[in-house]
């Protein structure tokens, strides 16, 4: 996968699944508070990602994932390290 | 009050249904590639809740919740209730609910897949839970009063009435929303299927559910929800709510016999408690809509125990199971529902397929077709496996 079908996949499932509004897929978007995910949304962002790009989130790293920029690029690197294996 | 059954999505349908004699029974080729002996089910279809609730209001609900949502967004509307009200006033919520198979079978499955339990999703806990019904409706209603679910297995949905009016009548609470949930899929009614009481009727789906009739041979399960709300006469009075009737008297008892097959005195019991409870004699109930499931042996035990307590009077009796097959969870408060709409519009609702009486069937006054008739007082009863008796009666608003 490249870098726009990964891109375009987390945006799709954001508007699909989670409900986010379109207009609210900015980069700077915080995760949090733009998007409004509360801690239960997280925890089917872990069943989402596992089907859409084949990984396992840990808990922490969430923490450091703050904007909507900050998930794409944990993604990439997610996704370019599976690649790699 | 509010209805999402299979003989009607709203209070409307329902009416018409109940009035014609309108079966909802089918026969669902899924059960038998399954293994069921019988395939034949009651069937509602399943809601579209998105765009009515987000994303997390929705994701909690088993399928049982998702009926329970729409029965009672109908009679909280009928009820003149809104937002404003539930935001600023203390109402409770009892539910009656004996069951989430589904919820729970797909997180096991899962979890036997991928041998990891953070693939379950946040959903699922919450539709697993037998409380699930009341949990969602609390919480999307945003309620503030009483919050629990009953089970007391096919008379969960009468239960959860009696106990509402219990809380109400002795002053803890104003006014509760009260209501029976039930799901219809396959697995919540493999191991009913197992003990062989199921109709076996398959040629003619809208005539195997038959209450009370010599050639019955087995029930229907069913489902959907039922709601009814249920207040302080000076609470409805001073919101200005639309009265439909009066609770009058609830009855109870246990068997403290057979954990599936009904006795006499227990029903009998259940039944003169509630007379008492309601001050009033036999002779004064218009209306009596049976358990009645059509098995061979409830149907006989509660026409003794009809009989007994009725025999003098001789009221009209009609099980509308023989339309909606046995609702489970549900039935205790779906059948409060189709006796209001009944009470309301001055007729007694058929008995379906009741077209030749057993020797104890035969010496009750059952209604075989529509009867045009006013209705001041009906009984409603519903009985469970593990003996468990709930009556209900109620009395018109002049």
């Amino acid at each position: 996968m490249n870098r726009d079908e990964i891109i375009n996949k987390v945006n799709a499932f954001l508007i699909e699944e989670f409900e986010v509004e379109e207009e609210q897929i900015v980069p700077e978007g915080i995760l949090k508070d733009t998007l409004g995910l509360d801690s239960l949304d997280y925890v089917d962002l872990v069943v989402v990602i596992e089907s859409n790009f084949g990984f396992k989130v840990k808990g922490e790293d969430f923490v450091s994932i703050v904007t909507l920029q900050d998930f794409y690029n944990y993604i990439l690197d997610k996704v370019a390290e599976k690649e790699l294996k | 009050m509010g209805i999402y059954s299979c003989i009607g999505k709203n209070l409307a349908e329902v009416r018409e249904s109940l009035y014609k004699g309108v079966s909802g029974i089918v026969f669902d080729q899924e059960r038998k590639d399954m293994g069921f002996r019988s395939g034949l089910t009651g069937m509602v279809d399943k809601p579209v809740l998105k765009g009515m609730l987000d994303r997390r209001m929705r994701i909690g609900l088993a399928e049982q919740g998702e009926y329970a949502y729409l029965s009672t967004l109908e009679a909280l509307s009928n009820a003149g209730i809104d937002e404003d009200f539930l935001e600023k006033n203390e109402v409770g919520l009892l539910f009656g609910n004996d069951s989430s198979s589904l919820a729970v079978i797909n997180a096991v499955d899962m979890l036997r897949e991928k041998k990891d339990t953070t693939l379950l999703g946040s959903g699922s806990v919450f539709q697993s839970m037998n409380s699930t019904v009341t949990m969602n409706l609390a919480t999307i209603f945003k309620l503030k009063g009483v919050n629990f679910t009953i089970s007391g297995a096919c008379a969960s949905g009468s239960h959860s009435i009696g106990m509402g009016y219990f809380l109400i009548k002795h002053g803890l609470q104003e006014a509760i929303v009260c209501g029976g949930a039930q799901e219809i899929n396959p697995y919540s009614m493999g191991s009913f299927d197992a003990l062989g009481t199921f109709s076996v009727n398959e040629k003619e789906p809208k005539k195997a559910s038959r209450p009370f009739d010599k050639n019955r041979d087995g029930l229907i399960p069913s489902g959907g929800s039922a709601t009814v709300i249920i207040e302080s006469y000076d609470h409805a009075v001073r919101r200005g709510a639309p009265i439909l009737g009066e609770i009058i008297g609830y009855g109870f008892s246990s068997n403290g016999g057979h954990i599936s097959q009904p006795n006499v005195d227990g029903p009998s019991r259940s039944i003169q408690m509630s007379l008492k409870d309601a001050g009033i004699a036999p002779g004064e109930v218009d209306y009596i809509n049976a358990h009645a499931t059509s098995t061979p042996v409830g149907d006989m035990y509660e026409a003794r125990a009809l009989d007994q307590v009725f025999g003098a009077s001789r009221p009209l009796i009609s099980s509308t199971k023989g339309m909606t097959g046995h609702e489970c969870w549900m039935a205790g408060a779906s059948e409060i529902v189709y006796s209001m709409l009944m009470m309301q519009n001055s007729f007694v609702a058929p008995n379906i397929n009741f077209e030749a009486p057993d020797e104890d069937s035969a010496r009750l006054n059952i209604a075989a077709e529509t009867i045009e008739e006013n209705i001041d007082v009906f009984l409603s009863n519903s009985f469970g496996f593990g003996g468990t008796n709930s009556s209900l009666i109620v009395k018109k608003i002049r």
